[in-house]
């Protein structure tokens, strides 16, 4: 059988800047993965090359075993791919309701509507008119989420879930995770926190100047390892 | 009455303009393109009515039915050929191919049709007049060409508003990047949207052609008025550029009151003004990207 997504020896360039170098990834259908790392490491890089915004110079990106590399990115949604980008990036003008709607707008079908999203997120449907540019950061992140599901991947990419966010509200954001998942949505989570990244993912993988330097199950990693691979330290 | 007269007959006009300004508000709205070969595709959508009147025997109504989807063709088609390409070359590429476009174009009409003035005859519909009050009246055709403006001003920002795929545009004006990720196909959709705008715009070059005398450098006007009224009323704007297009024939018809000589000026120095005091126009965007 095929992984859902496969990574596949994949260089990507901002320009002269080589962001990824030969980077591998798998991930199976319903497998929670969580991709850590330093700032610069090429963590946004790899998901905005999975969602069709970057393109890679070399390697090939697969979902269920067919090249999707030079798919365009507005097709890789209707395949099953969405993405919840860093920084949010909330549409400003319209409300957190057309938000959602626009996240819907060549969506498949599946368990994901209005009605769901406002149910897994009781703040987001508190907040349903008022204009995008008006919202708090855990506003925004929940809605960014909500937008992307409307969509009803199959795989859902999460930059930078807790970044700026309150604790109380990360932990709001990632008790709606398992709810997702439940309902057959694989998730590949990028996070700097390293309690939440081990909190909520099967699988553990860690970046480092746009090389994997540690992977492996959540369960059993130590936290020493991690440590000293997010850092770059030599055993 | 002559000044009530003077402010009635100046929104009447205003309707015009905000006829003839919708596409260009439009696309700067949703792309960011100046489209500078708008005046002159106005005035190719008048010729091509006349000559379907004059030479096709087409009944007047049915030319505009035909004109109007045409145009809207073209316009899909100068958006995926043309602009969407330019679009990829930085900000200036596009004003650069609508420039050149606009020259292409008007040389065009001058070889096809001359450079003579003509106009589109619509019979006794141009005399005949309402009577508002006792030394008040209003020509039909002003009224007529000031209800399509609104009504389509208020069409295309109820199509923005609250459609799907209104709703898709709007997003891709404020994030471009992103609505891709939301499986929006940004080149299709400025396709869409110049589409309406090329649409609304020939429909206004027609309602032009019926009420004045133009010729193939006519559109250099038609470009200025239409842009005057999209400053004025505010940039990303549909209900402002309505605004702008009122303000702009008051300011013309109420200048021309003090001196018939001084109309068109006035309108520039409204233009002017609103420039220097508020450039954000009257009715910016509220919410900016
Ligand atoms: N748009 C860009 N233009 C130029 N360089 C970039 C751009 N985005 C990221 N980079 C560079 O690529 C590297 C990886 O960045 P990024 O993928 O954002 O890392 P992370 O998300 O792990 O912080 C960094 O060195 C960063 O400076
Ligand atoms: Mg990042």
């Amino acid at each position: 059988m095929n992984a859902l997504l496969s990574v596949e020896g994949v260089d990507v360039h901002h320009g002269d800047l080589q962001a990824l170098h030969g980077l591998d990834l798998t991930l199976d259908e319903g497998e929670t993965l969580a991709v850590i790392g330093a700032n610069g490491a090429g963590k946004t890089t790899l998901l905005r090359t999975i969602a069709g915004s970057l393109r890679a110079t070399r390697g090939e990106v697969r979902l269920d075993g067919d090249p999707i590399g030079s798919t365009p990115a507005h097709v890789r949604v209707a395949r099953g791919i969405a993405l919840t980008p860093e920084g949010r990036r909330i549409f400003p003008s319209l409300t957190v309701e057309e938000n959602l709607l626009v996240g819907g707008y060549r969506g498949r079908k599946g368990p994901w509507d209005l009605r769901s999203v406002y149910e897994l997120f009781p703040l987001v449907h508190g907040r349903r008119t008022r204009a995008g540019a008006h919202l708090s950061g855990g506003e925004q992140q929940a809605t960014a989420i909500g937008r992307a599901l409307m969509a009803n991947p199959r795989l859902l990419l999460l930059d930078e879930v807790s970044l700026g966010l309150a604790p109380v509200v990360v932990k709001e954001i990632y008790a709606a995770l398992p709810q997702v998942v439940a309902r057959g949505t694989t998730v590949l989570v990028v996070e700097q926190d390293l309690n939440q990244a081990l909190g909520v993912a099967d699988r553990v993988q860690c970046l480092l100047e746009g090389r994997t330097v540690l992977e492996g199950p959540a369960a059993t990693i130590s936290r020493e390892d991690v440590t000293a691979a997010y850092f770059g330290l030599q055993e | 009455m002559d000044w009530l007269n003077a402010v009635i007959q100046g929104l009447l006009l205003g309707g015009q303009y905000a006829l003839l300004a919708c596409g260009l508000s439009l696309i700067f709205g949703v792309m960011r393109i100046v489209n500078l070969a708008h005046g002159v595709i106005a005035v190719a959508a008048a010729y091509v009515a006349l000559w379907l009147v004059q030479d096709g025997s087409v009944p007047l109504l049915l030319a505009l039915v035909v004109v109007v989807p045409v145009f809207a063709a073209a316009g899909y088609a100068l958006q995926r050929g043309l602009f969407n390409p330019a679009l990829g070359g930085g900000e200036l590429a596009p004003l650069l191919v609508s420039f050149g476009l606009g020259i292409v174009l008007t040389n065009v009409l001058q070889q096809v049709f001359s450079a003579d003035s003509r106009s589109i005859g619509i019979g006794s519909l141009g005399t005949s007049s309402v009577p508002l009050a006792p030394d008040l009246s209003v020509g039909v055709f002003s009224l007529l060409t000031f209800v399509v403006g609104v009504g389509v001003i208020a069409a295309v920002q109820l199509f923005l508003s609250r459609t799907s795929t209104g709703r898709a545009m709007r997003a891709t004006s404020d994030d471009p990047e992103t609505a891709q990720l939301m499986g929006i196909d940004q080149r299709h959709l400025y396709g869409v949207a110049t589409a309406i705008a090329i649409g609304t715009v020939a429909l206004a070059g027609v309602f032009v052609g019926m009420s004045t005398q133009f010729s193939p450098t006519y559109g250099d006007l038609v470009l200025i008025f239409a842009f005057e009224a999209v400053i004025v009323g505010g940039l990303g704007s549909l209900w402002g550029t309505l605004l702008g297009g009122l303000v702009l024939g008051v300011a013309q018809t109420v200048g021309a009151q003090v001196d018939p000589a001084y109309g068109i000026l006035a309108g520039h120095l409204v233009f002017l003004a609103v420039l220097l005091v508020r450039p954000s126009g009257l009715m910016p965007r509220t919410v900016t990207a």
